[in-house]
C-alpha cells in the first residue's frame, strides 16, 4: 500500500491537458495555472496556490472548527478577506439581528476574523456587500491570480483574467490551512460571441443563450474562456455577469482575458497597486492574457444578433427562450429530455406552447452577484423611469454592496425606484437564495434578476423563479406580467 | 495526520430517479443558518420529501438503512455548499453512483471521502432497475477496480483518477496533503508579482 505523501512525491509535472499544448502559444488558464503551480502531487492534482481567498458567514465557520480541532492557524491571513452577505437582513441590519441564527453566524464569523487576523468588510465597516461584488470593487481582484470561495459563484471574478472558482467548506479549511488547494486539471472551450448585442439585450441575455446552447452540463470539466467583439465590447461589470453564470452552464472557472477595459477599471481602487506599481502591474496582467493562436480543448461561437432579450420558464438556466418564443412541448423531444421538460412545466403550472411573454408575476427581485452592480441598478431605473409598479405587485431593489447602494444615491437610483412604487433595500444577496427574511411565499412567481431558477430557491418550496435582465424584471415589475424590455424603452 | 483508507463501500442502494438535481435541492437554503454540519441529515431532500408525502426514496421503507445512492446525470449541480454531501452522508450514504456529477460537488465528495462512480446510461439504468425490484440485495462498490457488484453481475465504471488515488491511499484528507510542501509554498506564493504588490 502506498504511504500517504504530498508534494516531495513527484518532480516532474504531466501535461495539464490531454491536447497537445504549443510551448509558445499559452491561453490564459495554463499561464495562471502554471504560475500558482506548486507541485503535481501524487494523486496526479496539482496542488495550487490560492492568491485571494474570499470568505463569508455560511460556508466557513465549520472551517474555522476544523482548524481549531487540528490546532491550526490561517497561513496566509492577508490573502483572505471576509463579509457579510448571505444571511443579512436587507431591512435593517442594525444589530443583533432579528434573526438569532442569522446573528449567531454573524458572531461566529466577527470571532474567527479577530482571532485570525483577516480584514472582515462588515457592515460598520461601509465595505459590506455581496462578496463577489466587494472583492472587484476594492480592487482585491486581479488579472493573473487565483481566487477560491465558499461560493459557486466565484466564477464572476474571472471577469478579470482570474482564474476564480467555487469550493466547498473542507476545502475552505484547506485554503485557510495551507494557502493551496489540490486540483483537478481543466480544459479550456472558447466562447466567441461576436457583434452588437441589440437594443433591450444584455449581458445577463448573453450568458443566459450561451447556457440554453451549451446545456447546464456542457461545462464541466471545462473551464470557459469568453471572447470575441460582443465580450470585448463589454464593461466590468457586464463581463462579471457573463462569467457570474459559468457555473449555471457547469463550468467553475469563466474567464475574460484583461485588456485596457480591465486595467482603467482597477486603476485607483483601494487594493489596486498605485503609481509605478500599477504600470509593472498592468505589464504582468497583459502577459497572463491568452496568446493569439493559443489552441484550445473546444470552441464555440454565437452570434450577438441573435440573442434576444430571455426569461427561464423551467427550473433550471438552461430552460430560457427569447421573449417572443413559445414554451416546449414535451412530445417535441427525445426520450431523455422529455421528462425534464414535463417535470419543469408541472412545477411552474405551464402548458406546452404558452408564451412566457405575458406570463403574470408576483414578485420582483433586482439584485444578486449577478446584477446588482451599478450599472444593473442604472439599467433597471431607466426602465422604472417609464411606469409605476403594478398593484399587488411586491418588489426588492437590493443593491450588491454599501459602495453600490452610496453610488446609486448620488445619481438619484433610489428616489427614481421609490417613486415608481419599488422598494429600495440595504445590501446583501437577499432574495437569490432566500437565506434572509427575503422569501417567496407559497407558489408566487419572482421576476428575478439572479442566477437560479431552482425548485424552492427563492425560500418557498413552491415558489417559482423567472431569470430576466435587471431591465426586464423592472419592466415585468411594471406591466404585472413578463413584458419584453424593448416597448417600454420605445 | 492521514485519513482511511477507503477501499469499498458495501450494502444496499437506494435509487433516486432524475437528472440536474441541484444542491438546493438536496439541502434547502434555510437549513444552512448553522455553524456546523451536525444534524442536516434529517433535512436532506427535506422540500422535495415533503411534498411526495413519504414517497420520496429516502422515506421508503425498502431503501432505508442504504448506504449508497443510485442518481442520474449532473448531480449536485448548482451551489458549491458542502451542506448537500455532508446532509447525504449523515443521512446515511457512503457512496454515489450515478451518470455524471457537477464539479464542485464531486471536489466536495472527494474531501468528505466518498467515492463517486460514474457509469453508462445503459448500465445505470439497468443497476436501476435491479435495485428497484430487489432493493434487499447486496451492492459493492470496489475502488480500486471501479466497479459495482450487483445481484446481476459486475458493472465496470470510472472514478476520476485523483478521487480514486486519494482514497485508495487515505490522502483525501487535503490539509495533510497540501502541508507536506512545506516552504515550496511560500516559494510559488512569493514568486508572484502581486504578492508584492508589484514592487518589483
Amino acid at each position: 500500500m502506498r504511504r500517504v505523501t504530498g508534494c516531495e512525491a513527484r518532480a516532474n509535472k504531466p501535461p495539464m491537458s490531454t491536447k497537445p499544448q504549443s510551448l509558445l502559444k499559452k491561453h490564459l488558464l495554463k499561464k495562471v495555472w502554471d504560475a500558482h503551480t506548486v507541485c503535481e502531487l501524487p494523486s496526479g492534482q496539482t496542488q495550487l496556490f490560492i492568491g485571494l481567498h474570499l470568505i463569508h458567514e455560511v460556508t466557513s465557520p465549520q472551517a474555522f472548527a476544523m482548524l481549531r480541532e487540528r490546532k491550526l492557524g490561517v497561513r496566509f491571513p492577508k490573502r483572505t478577506f471576509a463579509t457579510v452577505d448571505h444571511i443579512i437582513p436587507t431591512d435593517s441590519q442594525i444589530r443583533p439581528f432579528q434573526d438569532v441564527l442569522a446573528e449567531a453566524m454573524m458572531v461566529e464569523l466577527e470571532k474567527n476574523c479577530r482571532e485570525h487576523g483577516i480584514t472582515l468588510f462588515d457592515p460598520a465597516s461601509g465595505q459590506q456587500g455581496v462578496v463577489h461584488v466587494i472583492g472587484p470593487e476594492l480592487g482585491l481582484t486581479h488579472p493573473g491570480m487565483t481566487i477560491a470561495c465558499g461560493d459557486s459563484h466565484t466564477s464572476t471574478h474571472g471577469a478579470f483574467g482570474a482564474v476564480a472558482f467555487g469550493i466547498g467548506t473542507s476545502q475552505v479549511r484547506d485554503v485557510l490551512a495551507t494557502g493551496c488547494l489540490a486540483m483537478e486539471p481543466l480544459k479550456v472551450r472558447r466562447i466567441a460571441i461576436d457583434g452588437k448585442l441589440g437594443r433591450g439585450v444584455y449581458a445577463k441575455d448573453a450568458i443566459l443563450a450561451v447556457i440554453r446552447r451549451l446545456g447546464v452540463k456542457g461545462g464541466v470539466g471545462f473551464a470557459y474562456e469568453y471572447a470575441g467583439s460582443t465580450i470585448e465590447a463589454m464593461s466590468m461589470e457586464e463581463r462579471m455577469t457573463v462569467c457570474n453564470m459559468s457555473i449555471e452552464g457547469g463550468a467553475r472557472v469563466g474567464y475574460v482575458n484583461p485588456d485596457e477595459t480591465t486595467f482603467e477599471y482597477l486603476r485607483g481602487r483601494r487594493y489596486a497597486p498605485q503609481g509605478e506599481a500599477f504600470e509593472r502591474a498592468r505589464a504582468w496582467w497583459q502577459s497572463m492574457a491568452s496568446d493569439a493562436g493559443a489552441s484550445y480543448d473546444d470552441e464555440f461561437a454565437l452570434d450577438a444578433k441573435a440573442i434576444a432579450p430571455s426569461v427561464t420558464w423551467g427550473i433550471n438556466p438552461e430552460q430560457n427562450l427569447g421573449i417572443d418564443e413559445k414554451l416546449p412541448s414535451p412530445q417535441d423531444v427525445a426520450d431523455e429530455a422529455r421528462a425534464s421538460i414535463e417535470e419543469a412545466l408541472a412545477y411552474m403550472q405551464f402548458k406546452p406552447g404558452q408564451s412566457i411573454e405575458g406570463t403574470p408575476i408576483n414578485v420582483a427581485f433586482i439584485g444578486s452577484c449577478t446584477n446588482g452592480r451599478i450599472s444593473d441598478l442604472r439599467e433597471a431605473a431607466a426602465v422604472a423611469k417609464h411606469g409605476k409598479v403594478a398593484s399587488g405587485i411586491r418588489t426588492f431593489v437590493v443593491p450588491g454592496s454599501r459602495a453600490v447602494a452610496e453610488q446609486a444615491e448620488k445619481e438619484g437610483l433610489p428616489e427614481i425606484f421609490r417613486a415608481a412604487g419599488f422598494t429600495w433595500r440595504e445590501p446583501g444577496c437577499s432574495m437569490c437564495l432566500a437565506m434572509n427574511p427575503d422569501q417567496l411565499v407559497g407558489d408566487e412567481i419572482c421576476a428575478s434578476s439572479s442566477n437560479r431558477n431552482f425548485k424552492g430557491r427563492q425560500g418557498s418550496p413552491t415558489g417559482r423563479t423567472l431569470l430576466m435582465s435587471p431591465a426586464m424584471v423592472a419592466a415585468a415589475a411594471i406591466r404585472g406580467k413578463v413584458t419584453d424590455v424593448r416597448e417600454i424603452l420605445g | 495526520m492521514s485519513n482511511s483508507k477507503i477501499e469499498r463501500v458495501q450494502g444496499r442502494a437506494c435509487v433516486l430517479h432524475g437528472n440536474d438535481i441541484d444542491t438546493d435541492r438536496i439541502i434547502p437554503a434555510r437549513f444552512m443558518k448553522v455553524v456546523t454540519f451536525d444534524g442536516l441529515g434529517e433535512h436532506a431532500f427535506a422540500d422535495d420529501r415533503k411534498q411526495a408525502k413519504g414517497d420520496h426514496p429516502l422515506d421508503r421503507e425498502a431503501f432505508q438503512g442504504a448506504q449508497i445512492l443510485i442518481v442520474g446525470k449532473n448531480f449536485g449541480c448548482g451551489s458549491s455548499r458542502e451542506h448537500a454531501p455532508q446532509a447525504l452522508m449523515r443521512w446515511g450514504f457512503h457512496a454515489f453512483v450515478g451518470e455524471s456529477f457537477a464539479e464542485i460537488f464531486a471536489g466536495n465528495c472527494a474531501a468528505l471521502g466518498v467515492p463517486l462512480l460514474v457509469l453508462s446510461h445503459a448500465d445505470n439504468t439497468r443497476l436501476m432497475d435491479s435495485v428497484e425490484a430487489d432493493p434487499a440485495q447486496q451492492v459493492t462498490l470496489d475502488v480500486a477496480r471501479a466497479t459495482l457488484r450487483y445481484r446481476d453481475g459486475e458493472i465496470q465504471g470510472k472514478i476520476a483518477p485523483g478521487m480514486q488515488r486519494q482514497l485508495l491511499d487515505g490522502s483525501w484528507d487535503g490539509v495533510a496533503v497540501l502541508q507536506t510542501a512545506g516552504a515550496a509554498i511560500e516559494k510559488t506564493a512569493n514568486a508572484l508579482p502581486y504578492a508584492s504588490n508589484y514592487a518589483k
